[in-house]
Parts: C-alpha cells; structure tokens; sequence
C-alpha cells in the first residue's frame, strides 16, 4: 500500500462526499455521487478486497448513478431546499 | 432545523468514530474475526468446495441464505418500483415528434395522428430528449454484445477470479440500459420486454431457492450443494462447486433484469413509451 495515494484517494472522497451533499445542482450531485463511489471503489481494491471493489464500480459508480440521472431527468434538477 | 440537524450529524458521527476505538486494530491477527472463522474458510474452502475464490465459496456456498435474501431484496426493490410507477392506462401523447431520416427534418403531429408505419424516412423521437449523434449510436450498439460477453464471462468465472452473479448482472443489466439511452427507449424495450423482464427476474429468485429447496427434498439442509451429488452424478466436493454456479445464474438473472425493470420504470415514469 502506497501511502501518499491512499491519503489522496481519501481526501478526493472526503471532498465528493460534501461537495454531494451541499451542491444545489441534482445531477451534479448524482455525477459527485458516481465519483465517490469510483473513489471507494480504488479505496477497496488498495485494501486488498477486489470481489467488494468490483461490485462498487458496477453497481456503485456504474447502474446507480444512471438511476439518479434518470431520476433527474424525470423530475427535477434543482434542490427546494 | 438546519442545526439541529447538524448537531445530530456530527453527535452521531463523533459517537461512530468513538466506536470505531472499541474495534480490534487493522489486520490483526488476535481479533475474534480471525482466530477461528477466517483461517477455516482460508484452509478448508479448496477442499470443502474445490472453489479457488474464498469469496465467492463464502458469499454463495457457506453464507448462501445470506445472498438469497439480498437477491431477494434487489428483487424487491424492482417490483416496488413497478407497482409504484408502472401506469396502466393507455394514454397516447398528444404530440407525436418524428425525424426525416434524410434531411433531418423533425415533424410535430399533434391530436394522436400517426405517420404512416410503412414509411421508414420517418422515426420517431422523444419530445424532451431529442438529440441525435450518429457516432454514439453506432459505438453503443457495436459495443453491446462485447459487454454482455464480458456480464457472462464475470458470471461464469466467478469460481476462478473476482466477480460473480451481483457483478455479471449488473453489467448484463447496464448493456441494455447503455442501448436505451444510446437510442431510445422504445429500442432498448424491442430488445427485452417488459414482461420477459419481469419473468426473468422472478426466475433468477426461483432458480436460487429453487436449488436451496432441492437441496432440502434431497435430505441435507436447505442450500448444503452437496445434496445434488446425486443428480449431478459427481462427488459432494463437486457438487457444491456446481451449486454455486447454479446459484450465481439465478443471481445474475434477478440482478439483470430488476436494474432493467428499475431503470425502464423510472426513467420513462411507468409510461414505456419515451423516456431517457
């Protein structure tokens, strides 16, 4: 495990984490999502876990963040609050 | 409510990082965890079920009632999005947006006419999602069977190397999806239908339980795989490689077709006739 690579993935998750949960824009959101989960899904695969790193890029970084684009796309791209 | 909120938040997440002290530290050797469980599953697994992937032997074969009910619940979550979305009553939209092949020309015809259906100048397009990229198209269609290729490869290679039935039909599922929003959703659904969908995911869970059940009328416990010794004609140890590649078909099914019917309910709003 290189340590300086561990330490920029966790900060690039910290960082997509937030900017997911602060940003107005939905599909942003959903795309900051995708990137979170691409992120942990390196994280995994640092970690020794391929089997959990597989299913979090297909379905984590992959199918989910479709659904919550189509979800998007079907209703509305601003956040009320 | 904002900061109440907040406080909440950060409360609990100080309380889980408080937790986490009472945990054993990373790979250690002493933890409960590793003493006993996970060096029988390390030693054992080859020769207990002949499968070189511990985790697939432990996910389908030793923790199998486990991933029964996750496939269950992905089925679950497929049939509730179609009792909540699905609308049955048929509606024609009163605009109807065609293209002219030829000259790109898009037409409007409204109060649920029809342009003749003989006619192959014109295809339909979707009234809010009408863009139209020739390149994209042709590379999402060529790029399909390659993909799906790949879903079973990581289905039926689950024994040797990382994958299994979650990820194969995930990406069996995204081919499809990938094709409904290449082309469109009417495209996507000529390829699979909804009911074929719906029969197929509930096939996926059958074909789990199914084999679960089997095991039972056979005489060993429900999921012990080496039960189908006997109508599989090898030996118990093969047996239970087999039965989880049983399994992991079943799983792949249900995966496949509920991110299909997921997708297709929510991105058309239960209507399946334009959508994303």
């Amino acid at each position: 495990m290189i340590w300086q690579l561990d330490l920029a993935i966790l900060t690039l998750v910290v960082i997509a984490a937030i900017g997911a949960i602060t940003i107005k824009d939905l599909l942003g959101a959903a795309i900051l999502f995708g990137s979170y989960s691409f992120m942990m899904c390196l994280l995994w695969s640092i970690m020794g876990a391929v089997d959990v790193a597989f299913t979090e890029a297909s379905v984590g970084a992959g199918v989910s963040t479709v659904f919550f684009v189509a979800a998007v796309f079907r209703t509305s791209r601003r956040t009320k609050d | 409510m904002k900061i109440i909120g907040l406080i909440i938040a950060v409360l609990t997440g100080i309380l889980l990082i408080y937790a986490t002290v009472d945990f054993p530290p990373w790979a250690d050797p002493g933890s409960p965890a590793s003493t006993y469980l996970s060096p029988h599953y390390i030693e054992k697994t080859m020769e207990e079920t002949s499968v070189p992937n511990i985790v697939t032997a432990v996910l389908a074969d030793y923790r199998g009632f486990d991933t029964m009910f996750e496939t269950t619940v992905i089925f679950a979550a497929g049939v509730a999005c179609f009792f909540i979305l699905r609308t049955f009553k048929r509606k024609e939209p009163e605009e109807i947006f065609y293209r002219h092949t030829l000259t790109g020309m898009t037409i409007r015809v409204k109060n649920s006419g029809k342009v003749r259906q003989d006619l192959d100048e014109f295809e339909r397009i979707d009234a809010m999602w009408t863009p139209h990229y020739l390149i994209v198209k042709t590379v999402a269609r060529l790029l399909v069977p390659f993909i799906q290729l790949f879903g079973l490869y990581v289905i039926a290679h689950g024994h040797h190397s990382p994958g299994g039935g979650f990820q194969g039909g995930v990406i069996l599922g995204a081919s499809i999806i990938l094709l409904a929003i290449s082309h469109d959703m009417r495209t996507a659904l000529g390829r699979m239908r909804e009911k074929t969908t719906a029969l197929l995911c509930t096939t996926g869970v059958l074909i789990y339980a199914g084999a679960g059940a089997l095991c039972l009328l056979l005489g060993l416990n429900f999921l012990d795989y080496g039960a189908l010794a006997s109508i599989l004609y090898t030996d118990p140890v093969t047996a239970r490689s087999h039965g989880i590649l049983i399994v992991e078909i079943g799983v792949g099914l249900a995966v496949m077709s509920a991110m299909i019917w997921i997708y297709s309910n929510v991105s058309s709003g239960g209507k399946y006739d334009e959508g994303l």
